[in-house]
């Protein structure tokens, strides 16, 4: 990238002796913005449209399906609405906070993009602490989550912020734990580092690396789901208890980028656990040409983060809500215990095994297949013994 | 700077002010919640909003002209504010209604609870967070307001009872349709209690959270559900036998404390799907056996009760509905109330709130199935 700028540098484009620093700060601005804009946010809109119709699936609903092709551009008229809308502001509120909160949490939301390993070459920036600097950046979400519920000046927004720093800084640390065991293995945080340790056939992701590997990937998946907020962890929203948590008194554009960025995080989770467990962008070999094997992965690196997201989807539209204490002890009880145990048992594993254990691998991949197995079969049962005729009206 | 230095930091009790407009109160509803963080203090209920002077009304438009008004005390199951009203007239004028008619009225309210006890349901899985169970449960619900509206041409306030009887007969083929509605409603329910009533999240929300024991209910004059929910076994369907209910073999279920203690918001959530069950029994029995004949006994146009005074009971959804109606020999009744089973709930809220949390008070709120229009009237 910068002998590239330098080569436009030194064509002229810039004008005659441009200050080298400005125009790298340009030109890294312009784009990233582009990136931003240009992915981030269509990504998040689209993943808005499809939890609404999987979700109108799961509850036998039909869902938006009147803009575009099946409602396909339902956030671009949503994204419209929003925009068009009179940005209110409480006469209350401490309205420089309460401006600044949503922009905020949509930098917890697009910073991470910049080390999101698309694919072997498609990637922002490698940093050599890109796990690192991927938890502490989606970490910022709750600052802006706090200051949306203090500076709106109203009791159910404050509670709603407070609700979300308690169970955000909670989650980190079964989180963060359950990001040790990987580096552990591949001594690396660098999050390309960790994706070229795997290979990517399934038994040599690092979910099936070792049992403390794949309990950990689970306590990973659970505490990213309360870190976005998603149900069965929704508590700082809770429009049942707390009318729209901390975002009560917001309307419009902003209202809409705090959703821009919980449908966003969704991704950025599944991102996460893809690069940790789930062997990244790892693709087979099937060519020699790099194009076709950058598409080949980031092909593989889409599908498996999809494939969480729906999970996700799936969760929300099953489960209820927890309650807060039991949150909480769910958390501190559970998680961070068995997020401990997990590093020290990869930690034995691999002072015992430094390269790694093939056969453990295998059986662990076949205990895996064998659980999923079970699922879809209970999956199948209740699907079988639910009938669909059973859903159509029965007096027609 | 020397308040952060203290050793104690004085803390503040929170006033919550929840409703009249708030997503879960169930209407408009209003709670003033002293709170300290997430642990409430107490949630004092206060009521009026919804006050429409229904008692009033009915001395000035007469016995018959009343009878689409009692559909708006409780909008959710209409037929049985319709039937308390009929009943009232017709002990007052000692009218005796046609055993056909009381068979429809049997299988109309009985209708009417299946639907107000899936919305109650399905409430309560969207007060604890959970979408899918409400809609599932509305589906079901909309199906029961095709058969009711094919019966009597509305979905919602039904002004189907007539004083003497009830307005129009079965439609034809309909006995066929409600029959084939029942026998879908059973594997509906094992579904919903797969899906939402056995779910660990939901049982370890209901379960333990505001219990109220057999006395407690009856000091504080729960009605219905509620008060079986504590074991008390209490149906004025069984114990004091009106309409044609007398006819039809049927359990009252009671709440035992399975989930954890004995009259838990679990026990009173699980008491609606009970119920519903025991209704479907009842409709199948009614429905099968139905005498032919009138549906309307003859009643003049200028009804007149002589001077007097009568009280009746009806089994609603909410529980035991009080009708007192007094007579001067005129067109007009004297004076009416209606004592209503959400009202007597609203009573006991305030006593188990101490010490919840938030959230509970929601879970108890649609526990208790409170309806706000049945608390103001």
């Amino acid at each position: 990238m910068q002998t590239w700028i330098n080569s436009l540098i030194a064509a002229g484009e810039f004008g005659k002796n441009p200050p080298r620093d400005l125009v790298y700060a340009a030109v890294i601005f312009v784009l990233s913005a582009v990136v931003f804009l240009g992915v981030a946010f269509p990504f998040a809109g689209i993943v808005s449209w499809v939890e609404r119709r999987v979700w109108a699936r799961i509850q036998s609903r039909v869902g938006p399906n009147r803009v575009g092709p099946n409602g396909s551009l339902q956030w671009l008229a949503d994204g419209a609405k929003h925009v068009l809308k009179e940005d209110i502001i409480p006469d209350e509120a401490d309205a420089r906070l309460f401006k600044l909160a949503p922009y905020v949490v949509v930098l917890g939301f697009v910073l991470p993009w910049a080390v999101m390993p698309f694919s072997s070459a498609l990637i922002l920036a490698d940093l050599n602490v890109g796990i690192l600097y991927f938890t502490a950046i989606t970490a910022l979400t709750v600052v802006g989550v706090l200051m949306a519920g203090w500076a709106s000046d109203n009791k159910w927004s404050l509670i709603g912020g407070i609700r979300s720093a308690a169970q955000i800084i909670s989650y980190e640390i079964p989180a963060g734990m359950s990001i040790f065991p990987v580096v552990l293995i591949t001594g690396t945080l660098s999050m390309q580092g960790i994706i070229r340790a795997q290979e990517w056939e399934p038994y040599h992701w690092f979910l099936f690396a070792n049992p403390f590997c794949f309990v950990a990937a689970i306590v990973l998946y659970i505490s990213a789901l309360a870190e976005g907020n998603r149900t069965p962890f929704d508590l700082p929203e809770a429009e049942s208890e707390l009318v729209a948590g901390f975002a009560t008194e917001y309307s419009g554009m902003r209202y809409l980028l705090f959703f821009f960025a919980e449908w966003g995080n969704m991704f950025i989770a599944g991102a996460l656990i893809t690069t940790l467990y789930l062997g990244g962008w790892q693709a087979p070999r099937l060519s020699s040409s790099p194009v076709v094997m950058n598409v080949l992965q980031l092909l593989s690196f889409n599908v498996k983060v999809l494939f969480l997201v729906f999970t996700s989807m799936w969760v929300r539209g099953t489960l209820p809500r927890v309650r807060i204490d039991q949150m909480m002890s769910l958390c501190w009880k559970f998680f961070v215990p068995i997020a401990f145990i997990d590093m020290i048992g990869t930690a034995v594993w691999v002072a015992i095994w430094p390269e790694g254990n093939r056969v453990a691998g295998y059986v662990m991949f076949a205990l895996g297949v064998a659980i999923a197995m079970l699922f879809m079969q209970r999956v199948i049962y209740y699907l079988k013994r639910s009938r669909m005729e059973m859903y159509l009206h029965p007096t027609i | 700077m020397s308040d952060a230095t203290e050793p104690t930091l004085r803390t503040e009790e929170m006033t919550l002010n929840m409703g009249p407009q708030h997503p879960s109160t169930h209407g408009v509803l209003r709670f003033v919640i002293r709170a300290d963080g997430e642990v409430m203090r107490e949630a004092v209920p206060d009521v009026g909003y919804l006050h429409r002077s229904i008692e009033k009304i009915a001395e000035k438009v007469g016995y018959h002209g009343f009878m689409p008004y009692t559909d708006r005390v409780d909008y959710v199951c209409a037929m049985f504010t319709n039937q308390g009203w009929g009943m009232a007239c017709e002990k007052l004028a000692g009218i005796e209604v046609p055993r056909r008619g009381e068979y429809c009225r049997v299988i109309s309210t009985e209708f009417n609870r299946i639907a107000s006890h899936l919305l109650t349901v399905g409430l309560m899985g969207m007060d604890i967070g959970a979408m899918t169970p409400f809609l599932h449960a509305l589906r079901e619900r909309e199906m029961i307001n095709d058969l009711i509206e094919e019966l009597c041409g509305a979905r919602l306030t039904f002004n189907y009872m007539r004083i003497g009887g009830v307005a129009w007969d079965l439609p034809p083929g309909w006995r066929e349709k409600a029959l084939a509605y029942l026998d879908h409603l059973d594997p509906i329910l094992a579904e919903y209690n797969a899906l939402f009533s056995y779910n660990k999240i939901c049982i370890q929300r209901l379960a333990n959270v505001a219990p109220i024991s057999a006395a407690e209910a009856i000091n504080y004059n729960l009605v219905g559900p509620n008060l079986r929910a504590c074991g008390v076994k209490w149906d004025v369907r069984k114990d004091m036998p009106y309409s044609a209910y007398s006819d039809f073999e049927f359990d009252v279920p009671i709440g035992r404390g399975e989930w954890g203690t004995l009259g838990d918001s679990m026990d009173r959530y699980m008491m609606r799907i009970y119920e519903m069950k025991e209704s479907a029994r009842i409709l199948r029995q009614a429905l099968t056996r139905m005498p032919d004949g009138p549906v309307l006994a003859k009643v003049v146009r200028n009804f007149r009760p002589p001077a007097g005074e009568c009280q009746v009971r009806v089994e609603s959804a909410r529980g035991d509905q009080g009708w007192y109606v007094v007579s001067d020999g005129s067109g007009y009744p004297w004076r009416v109330h209606v004592r209503t089973g959400s009202f007597a709930a609203m009573g006991i809220i305030q006593k188990l709130s101490r010490g919840l949390m938030i959230a509970d008070l929601v879970v108890l709120i649609a526990s208790l199935d409170v309806i706000a229009p049945e608390i103001d009237r």
